[in-house]
């Protein structure tokens, strides 16, 4: 039998989602709200669409919640969002489940009820751009959700606190940690003897949240903000 | 006591005025700012005009110190949001929300959240009300 994936909420994610998996052999039923896009989509997609709010235990039992495989709520609201997959999870014991997060600063609301994985559109646009044109100082690289920490890349500039110190006069604290120095595309190994330079850029380990203190201790300016 | 009142409209409102009257400190957020005109003239708490769901805004109306929260917009969803936040992020001792929907209700409740749900209330109090008319003890 093929896996069945409930996608709740049919603007243009739900329904070019939708419309994939399908071609992919999946079972698929759709869940929207508004009239409207229903209309597009029950022309589309036929029995495999469900007009109704994918919020309510109700209707995402018609859907088939208790049966699916995979449910994946992308509507335009991250409160549904996050009720939809705390439904899902605790209430129907669906295994997999992806949730979409719109605005960004509700990220942090996923991830403290514990809602995951999660996508967001922006998110990933922004760290693309930001990666490629860093107007910051301080970039982050790589989370690792579950343990809590994460990999920054920190750019020096001529007027960074640390430049012109060896590593041995370099305050780090527990739980900051200096891997890797990239200096004119050659890597450099962190020893005490190394002296800090403008344009390097130095790849850190650090818990999550204490971006401000990593800013402070290394990148920042000697007058001013980091 | 230090309250916040999320959701300023028919109950948010009434909540709010009577808590400041009766002497307590008391913060609402609503997402319109036109919902401030609900609070009477001789209101002396804090008006914030934000969304409920965004922690900045709950920070801006002192969540981080508060004993008192009550959750209380038009949106169910919003309101669960809310109302999980201010407890597993900002452990306020008393957190109260409405939600309409029975089954979303019973299932957060039994999570651990209090919830007020207004359409089992009216339908146990109109049930009553009919037991009561015909003289029984319980209607079934």
């Amino acid at each position: 039998m093929n896996p069945f994936i409930l996608v709740i909420g049919g603007g243009k994610v739900g329904a070019n989602l939708s419309r994939e998996l399908l071609a992919n052999d999946f079972e698929v039923v759709v869940i929207e709200q508004s009239m409207r896009k229903y209309a597009a989509l029950e022309k589309e997609f036929e029995h495999a669409a469900i007009m109704g709010d994918g919020t309510e235990v109700t209707v995402l039992e018609m859907a088939g919640i208790a049966r699916a495989d995979y449910v994946i709520a992308v509507t335009g609201d991250d409160e549904d969002n996050i009720v939809i997959c705390q439904l899902a999870t605790e209430k129907y014991e669906v295994k997999n489940i992806i949730a979409r997060v719109n605005n960004p600063i509700n990220q942090q609301t996923f991830d403290l009820l514990g809602v995951k994985p999660t996508v967001s559109s922006v998110r990933t646009i922004l760290s693309m751009v930001e990666h490629r044109l860093p107007h910051q100082r301080l970039l982050s690289l790589l989370n690792f959700e579950e343990e809590n920490i994460q990999v920054v890349e920190c750019i020096l500039s001529d007027d960074s606190v640390s430049v012109g110190k060896t590593l041995r006069d370099l305050p780090l604290p527990q739980g900051i940690l200096l891997v890797l120095i990239l200096r004119e595309h050659e890597s450099v190994i962190p020893n005490g003897d190394v002296e800090l330079r403008p344009d390097d850029h130095l790849i850190i380990i650090t818990d999550k949240g204490r971006e401000d203190e990593v800013c402070d201790l290394i990148v920042r300016d000697r007058e001013g903000e980091c | 006591m230090k309250m916040l009142i999320v959701g300023c409209g028919r109950v948010g409102s009434t909540l709010a005025n009577l808590y400041d009257k009766s002497g307590h400190e008391v913060s609402v957020v609503d997402e319109d700012e036109g919902a401030a005109m609900r609070l009477e003239p001789e209101f002396r708490g804090s008006f914030f005009n934000g969304v409920g769901l965004d922690v900045r805004v709950l920070r801006d109306a002192g969540i981080e110190d508060t004993e008192v929260c009550l959750v209380a917009t038009d949106g169910d969803n919003t309101n669960l949001v809310v109302a999980q936040i201010a407890r597993e992020q900002f452990h306020i001792p008393c957190v109260v929300v409405r939600v309409f929907d029975p089954n979303r209700a019973k299932f957060f409740e039994a999570r651990g959240l209090k919830v007020i749900c207004p359409v089992a209330l009216t339908a146990d109090l109109m049930h009553q009300a009919v037991s009561d008319f015909r003289g029984e003890e319980d209607v079934e």
